[in-house]
């Protein structure tokens, strides 16, 4: 058998092995779920069957969840957004002066409201960084501290409260449509509708494409920053709207709203198998992500774990996948060069064939 | 001007078009003119303005002057989308594919074929990607990502892609340099068969055997203008080659004859993985040796691993009869090595920082006193070097990153000559230099080696080459084809080793693997 042979016996089995590794992330994260629910749910009965417990089960991630699919999109395209955290807390405190100034306004149009005032931020953040040149991380880390800055500056200690709120507001946050509750099914909407775009638009499409080589995609003539200003504005709407779902949720606003969420998102993007450089990851991964770090640390309470240690398992999760990753990209390059070689090793006899 | 037009004019036709950046005039008067249904080759050395002219018709950069027209139509792109919607494709030498993409999405992205409601339908997706494949006769998983294909691969790819597009003009950018022999064949035999369909070829290459074998014309350029167009049965390699570097080795160089010493560095058989193979050399005491050949031969990536930058697989390093450890720069520099890169700018100089800084950088800690470095110690060291080399600073304070590009280099040299090297390693020496003071850093490089300094030079300008070096080896993909002393050194013999590739040399055993 030459090397050659060698070569293309091996290497397509291989990758298609690795492939199917990183292919079944979203699958292995949420097996990964299903054994802590398991174990947890096995220590003490309640944590799952329970109303409370299927309650809090479904309901406490929705809000990292929303997050999460907008922070995907947007590590998608090889950029962050850290700002997140303060639009949702900003957005939130603008929706208990909305309806302080208006009580009688239609639930859907605040969340209109919130989704617009939302995709504002991120359109201001997405203009900064397509237009300016300037790295995500610089731009939106800026943004972050002044968006919580212009909240402070606004609320002050004051704080919105439950009873500012209309009930039928209210009640969104406690109610439960075929014992799933409501905030938990908008995530599951947003998550649906974001990832399908995702998977069977053009312009999904070409935000894998942008992450995966930008240069390529400037070559290839694709509108890059169209789409990483749409990712922005997205990804700011989806913020918004996880504000408004935040006052329904929680009834009272201060001004330490969504604060450190930003980090918690992206953590939860690459646990879902998105890839911090660009071009690989699905929302729904993400999402699965957002469910795992927010169970895990409601787990590890029962199995007696301190606080300190909750904050660290979350870590050596991030580490993990991300180890995973490198893991992963660094066998496909050594395949690459191997293969390389062998072209290299071959004879470069052209001469008088034709 | 490149021939009269055939019947129904040319596909691509450019005329005295001009390009600079900046002050550097990169194309001075490129014109080319291909027929349908012919593979025209693109000829001509390092900067002759090839890249240049290719970048203008796929609509990276827009022309400063001169007429562009396509199929007779006078045309103006501002993007490389433009040039796509006009049936330009260009496949470049590294193919630009989205790697995390499976090859059908890079084929179709940004126009996947839509089934109802405008969702992607891949299942006709794939059976597209299936169908051009087989069209080219190649057998690739549609749905397997770009990442890990081999540059072959990539560019049936870029190809793929060409024609799903229905390009009438291919511009193919030194396509063959990564392939092997049975990849360039399936190459041809798809480039010919696209010719057959009327589409218009430009072949970039600097093999003149697959330049003879596949074109019908050649055009030549040098000095970023054009030289000559001929059908390649009117013309030989030699006339080509004549045209290529037609310039005249000047005194320019003045290479001053030094006493050459013993061997200094002994590079034993080594090797990295895709990148150079088998290189052995030595350069002795006084002697300049220059390393020449195309971009991308491996010129720079064999210096970086003698002096501890890279890693290498295989072979070894020797200063003065003792070993050097590998991928060890400090090792490296304590055996007496130095090592002028490239990129000044990115890896030579601390661009921010002051010349006496960046000057004693490397010998921080011989200077320092109780670990602490005074602008003093700092300055009392840079101040020789910096008046040796003539570094034209108004005070040693003034920082790098306000100086002219010759000043630069030599602030990098006086970093390196304070560490009192035996061997200099100098890729480029004086590259965006501008003539004036490239005779300059050319005189110093001369003066160290008379003082017995070892210099090893790469260098793509063939007259500088030629001028300054004792001896001349030529690296040709990976290795090194020629050994020419410097009575013997002309441009045609050093261009045909650096084009001639590997053909000539011994076979290796795996040929008879492969071919049998």
């Amino acid at each position: 058998m030459s090397q050659l042979d060698i070569a293309a016996s091996a290497q397509p089995r291989l990758q298609r092995a690795l492939v199917g590794l990183a292919k079944s992330r979203e699958i292995t994260v949420a097996a990964v779920l299903v054994v802590i629910i398991a174990l947890t749910t096995f220590k003490s009965d309640g944590f799952l069957f329970s109303s409370d417990g299927w309650r809090n089960l479904l309901v406490s991630p929705a809000l990292l969840m929303i997050l999460a699919v907008g922070q995907a999109v947007v590590i998608i395209t090889r950029n962050v957004d850290l700002s997140v955290g303060s639009t949702l807390g900003l957005t939130a405190y603008l929706t208990g002066k909305v309806f302080i100034q208006w009580p009688d306004l239609p639930v859907p149009l605040v969340f209109v409201i919130g989704l617009a005032f939302g995709a504002l931020l991120g359109l201001v953040n997405g203009v900064l960084i397509a237009f300016g040149r300037v790295p995500a991380i610089v731009i939106t880390l800026g943004t972050l501290y002044v968006y919580r800055g212009i909240f402070l500056s606004w609320a002050g200690s004051d704080r919105v409260n439950a009873s500012d709120f209309p009930s039928s507001f209210n009640e969104l946050g406690t109610k439960a449509i075929l014992t799933i509750p409501v905030v938990t099914i908008i995530a599951l909407v947003v998550m649906g509708l974001v990832g399908y775009y995702l998977y069977t638009a053009r312009s999904g499409r070409e935000f894998y494409a942008i992450g995966s080589d930008e240069d390529a995609a400037k070559l290839y003539g694709l509108p890059v920053t169209r789409r990483v200003l749409l990712a922005f504005v997205l990804s700011g709407a989806l913020a918004g709207l996880a504000g408004v779902v935040y006052a329904a949720r929680y009834g009272t606003v201060s001004s330490g709203a969504g604060l450190g969420i930003e980090l918690q998102a992206v953590g939860a993007a690459v646990i879902g198998g998105v890839a911090i450089a660009g071009g690989v990851g699905t929302v729904w991964g993400a999402t699965i992500g957002a469910v795992l770090l927010i169970t895990i640390n409601r787990a590890l309470p029962v199995w007696g774990i301190s606080d300190f240690w909750q904050q660290a398992v979350v870590g050596a999760l991030i580490l993990g996948a991300i180890t995973l990753d490198r893991l992963y990209s660094r066998r496909q390059e050594r395949l690459l060069i191997a293969a390389r070689d062998l072209a290299h090793a071959a004879p470069t006899k052209v001469g008088t064939a034709s | 001007m490149p021939g009269t037009a055939p019947e129904g004019g040319f596909a691509l036709e450019l005329r005295d078009v001009a390009k600079s950046f900046g002050s550097v005039a990169a194309l001075r008067s490129g014109s080319l003119a291909v027929a349908p249904g012919s593979i025209h080759a693109l000829v001509g050395e390092n900067g002759a303005g090839k890249s240049t002219l290719v970048k203008i018709v796929a609509g990276v950069h827009r022309r400063d002057s001169g007429v562009f027209r396509l199929h007779g139509t006078d045309v103006d792109f501002g993007s490389t989308a433009d040039s796509k919607a006009s049936g330009v494709a260009v496949i470049y030498q590294e193919p630009t594919l989205f790697p995390d993409l499976s090859v059908t999405e890079n084929i179709f992205m940004g126009r996947q074929p839509l089934g109802t409601g405008r969702r992607i339908d891949r299942a006709a997706m794939y059976a597209e990607a299936e169908r051009l494949f087989a069209g080219l006769g190649v057998h690739i998983d549609p749905r397997r990502p770009a990442r890990g294909l081999s540059i072959a691969d990539q560019q049936i790819i870029e190809i793929a892609k060409a024609i799903s597009l229905d390009a009438s003009v291919l511009i193919m950018d030194e396509p063959t340099a990564a392939l092997s022999g049975v990849e360039v064949e399936r190459l041809f035999a798809v480039a010919r068969s696209l010719r057959d369909e009327n589409r218009a070829l430009v072949f970039i290459s600097h093999r003149f055997d697959e330049v003879f074998d596949l074109c019908d014309t050649v055009t030549v350029m040098r000095d970023g203008a054009y030289i000559s167009t001929q059908s390649i049965a009117d013309t030989t390699v030699d006339q080509l080659v004549a045209q290529m570097v037609g310039r005249e080795v000047t005194d320019l160089f003045p290479k001053t004859p030094a006493e050459i010493g013993d061997v200094v560095l002994d590079v034993e058989g080594l090797s990295s993985a895709g990148l150079f193979r088998d290189v052995s050399f030595q350069v002795r005491a006084g002697e300049i040796v220059g390393l020449a050949g195309l971009v991308g031969a491996g010129r720079s990536e064999i210096a970086r691993a003698v002096f501890g930058v890279d890693r290498y697989d295989a072979g070894r390093v020797r200063m003065h009869g003792s070993d050097v450890p590998a991928h060890r720069p400090r090792a490296a520099i304590r055996a007496g090595m130095a090592f002028v890169p490239e990129d000044r700018r990115k890896q030579g100089l601390v661009i921010d920082e002051s010349v006496s800084r960046n000057v004693a950088g490397v010998i921080r800690r011989g200077l320092s006193k109780a670990g602490f470095l005074t602008s003093g110690a700092e300055n009392r060291a840079a101040g020789p070097w910096a008046g040796r080399l003539e570094v034209k600073t108004s005070s040693l304070d003034m920082h790098a990153t306000t100086m002219s590009g010759g000043n630069q280099q030599k602030v990098v040299l006086a970093k390196w000559l304070a560490t009192e090297p035996k061997l200099l390693i100098i890729d480029e020496p004086t590259r965006g230099i501008d003539v004036g003071t490239k005779a300059e850093v050319h005189r110093l490089l001369s003066e160290l080696a008379g003082q017995g300094l070892a210099i090893l030079m790469i260098s793509s300008e063939l007259p500088e080459v030629l001028g300054m070096a004792d001896r001349v080896l030529v690296v040709c993909e990976g290795r090194i084809t020629a050994d020419i002393a410097r009575d013997d050194a002309t441009p045609e013999n050093v261009m045909r080793a650096a084009t001639a590739s590997i053909q000539h040399s011994p076979s290796q055993p795996v040929d008879a693997e492969v071919t049998a």
